[in-house]
């Protein structure tokens, strides 16, 4: 059976005639029917330009330059403007970090959600209200009749976010996508919209990628997680697998990180120095060798290669893990 | 009368109310704490709660209702503007954005020297001197100097604010969710970046955030913030090991755990009776413990053990 999302060697950057810049490097990933996967990284790795991709709204200067986007058998990228349009928010739907700036703050809540409505399902606006006030009290909205009739500024960021997460689900996507739902969220408001998430996930049936560089959250939320680094997937597995056994060396200092914050009494955390390498800058051994403690000499000479690991499902892209003898004797012919 | 020695900051009974659309909001209502020299009080709340109005209230950003705030003894609420002017270098902010704080026209060497040169007393030299100086104690590289903000990423944004703050060599520094903006290795980054600082020029923090891990890690004693007022106050351990007031224990069992099988932390549904509206208490209407004497008690912060503060009728 098909996958309902498959992405294959997706190359996302700057198509220039003089120096072409990829920002995200040949990705790949699959999402079943109903599955959750979550992707983790630092800021600036390319999580979010890998969920715009999906939905077809990178801009006119960033581009796909590679690979297929493989949505129930259709190929996103061979879609004209139009075709797109009728799959985002019907088939697709998204869910930003900023619930300020994606609602229109010149129309009132019932419009935009009864909007997306009328133009994907055809319904008149009487029922796309009725619709819109069911959608309302599912993310744990009580007056929702007054609140169709309210402004987005009239709402704090947590109302905002539950409007727009069932203005995402309103024409029952297959998939919805969340770029840092609750980053912008405060801790109680942050529990609460995980987990209407997560029912409606649950109970609709949805899948659900959801981004984000808080590794509790994924933790909660997904069952399995891609980590990506500078524009890589380094290491792909269940999410119990990474939190309790990571084996990328980004992945461990990920892993420690969150879990050092929420250790009590340390006072100096000992994190993992350095910055993610720009685009711009091109390496040819693994992008994360700068940052590495275990770096060994092929680390800087040669890429490693994405290979599964050895106990489980998940695979891992480190030379550490290749291990093998005849891999460092290649390293030396080359750098000889 | 207040005993002010010892201590940098007293904020006594301030309040502050705002109004819109006939609609009156308590946004800081009899707000009273101290800081000590070289401490750094947390001041923890959620959106809204008043956290951030009561560090432009300090700042004298914002004008006061009532209240006193005194600075190393002196009341700057009673000052003039002019007055104040002489003492504001002593207080300075680093605030949540680090993309809307600077600048987007100046360098980043312009906008270090803009804060040194308020001394009018410096020479060319000794302002240079002092911008390499200040780079590279946050962190960052004299190369950088030359730069506009957005050539950096966020974090390193927010080191440049940093070194903005410390350029005077304040008292006080009003980190208002210096990291709630950046990415876990960043905030952690951050965070030691504000410890060492602290240890090497010996400032007090007033640090607001929502976020209880990242408090946890910098703090000395925590202050609780529910609309406007402080339900809980103590010593870093006393409110993370031993909390009292149902507000901090919420906000304590909402921090998400690392592990893969918890569930989600519970959503408690509470019915809003009349009794619960009656009550003294803010926190009635949320609280989990509600009961009789809630509805008639007055609730104020009220020692409970040594330097643990509580605002709730079931501790006193």
């Amino acid at each position: 059976m098909t996958k309902l999302l498959s992405v294959k060697d997706l190359t996302i950057g700057i198509d220039r005639k003089k120096d072409p810049l990829t920002i995200v490097n040949g990705i790949s990933f699959d999402i079943d029917y109903g599955e959750t996967l979550g992707i983790v990284g630092e800021s600036g790795c390319g999580k979010s330009l890998t969920a715009l991709s999906l939905m077809g709204l990178l801009g006119r200067e960033i581009k796909q330059l590679k690979g297929t986007i493989n949505f129930k058998g259709e190929q996103i990228s061979a879609l004209t403007d139009k075709e797109i349009r009728k799959l985002c928010g019907k088939s697709i739907g998204m869910i930003f970090q900023e619930p300020m700036t994606a609602l229109n703050p010149m129309f009132t809540i019932g419009k935009q959600m009864a909007d997306a409505q009328r133009l994907h399902l055809g319904v008149s606006k009487k029922e796309a209200n009725l619709n819109s006030e069911e959608l309302l009290h599912a993310v744990g909205i009580n007056q929702a009749r007054e609140v169709l009739k309210s402004y987005p500024h009239e709402f704090s960021g947590g109302m905002r976010q539950r409007v727009l997460i069932a203005m995402s689900i309103a024409c029952r996507p297959s998939l919805v996508i969340a770029d840092e739902p609750t980053t912008a969220l405060d801790v109680v408001i942050q529990g609460q919209i995980l987990r209407i998430i997560k029912t409606l996930v649950n109970e609709k049936e949805m899948s659900l990628l959801l981004i984000s560089h808080d590794l509790s959250v994924i933790a909660h939320m997904t069952e399995n997680v891609i980590v990506m680094y500078a524009g890589e997937v380094v290491e792909e597995d269940t999410t119990e697998n990474i939190i309790n056994n990571p084996e990328h060396p980004y992945t461990k200092e990920l892993v420690k990180a969150a879990f050092d914050l929420r250790s009590a009494n340390q006072r100096h955390l000992n994190v993992l120095s350095g910055t993610v390498p720009r685009p711009e800058e091109s390496t040819k051994g693994c992008k994360f060798a700068k940052r590495c403690q275990f770096s060994m000499e092929i680390c800087s000479i040669k890429r490693p290669k994405f290979n599964h690991k050895t106990n489980t499902k998940g695979r891992l892209r480190c030379w550490l893990a290749e291990g093998g003898i005849n891999d460092r004797c290649e390293s030396k012919t080359i750098s000889s | 009368m207040i005993d002010v020695n010892q201590k940098l900051l007293v904020v006594n009974d301030l309040s502050k109310t705002f109004n819109s659309k006939g609609l009156t909001v308590k946004a800081v209502d009899d707000l009273s704490f101290t800081l000590k020299k070289g401490e750094t009080l947390a001041i923890v709340g959620e959106s809204g709660c008043g956290k951030s109005t009561t560090g432009k209230l300090i700042c004298r950003l914002l004008e006061t209702d009532s209240g006193n705030i005194y600075f190393n003894n002196s009341d700057i609420l009673k000052l003039s503007h002019r007055e104040f002017r002489k003492i504001r270098p002593n207080i300075q902010m680093v605030f949540q954005d680090p993309y809307s704080s600077l600048n987007p026209r100046m360098t980043i060497g312009k906008l270090l020297a803009e804060p040194i040169k308020l001394d009018k007393t410096l020479k060319l030299s000794e302002i240079n001197k002092k911008i390499n100086e200040l780079i590279t104690v946050v962190g960052l590289d004299l190369e950088d100097l030359d730069k506009y903000p957005h050539e950096f990423s966020g974090g390193q944004r927010q080191r440049i604010s940093i070194a903005r703050a410390i350029a005077n060599e304040p008292q006080l520094i009003i980190c208002d969710e210096p990291v709630s903006a950046l990415d876990l290795l960043t905030q952690g980054h951050m965070l030691n970046l504000l410890k060492n600082l602290q240890k090497k020029y010996g400032f007090s923090y007033l640090f607001i955030s929502h976020d209880l891990s990242v408090v946890k890690h910098i703090s000395d004693r925590i202050g609780i913030m529910y609309q406007g007022s402080l339900v809980e106050m103590g010593q870093r351990d006393q409110v993370f090991n031993t909390p009292k007031h149902p507000y901090t224990k919420l906000l304590l069992d909402a921090m998400l755990s690392l592990s893969t099988t918890e569930a989600l932390p519970a959503i408690e549904v509470i019915e809003k009776d009349e009794n619960r509206r009656k009550s003294q208490c803010k926190f009635a209407l949320r609280c989990s413990k509600f009961n009789e004497q809630c509805i008639s008690n007055r609730v104020k912060l009220e020692r409970y053990r040594n330097e643990h503060h509580v605002a709730c009728c079931l501790y006193t």
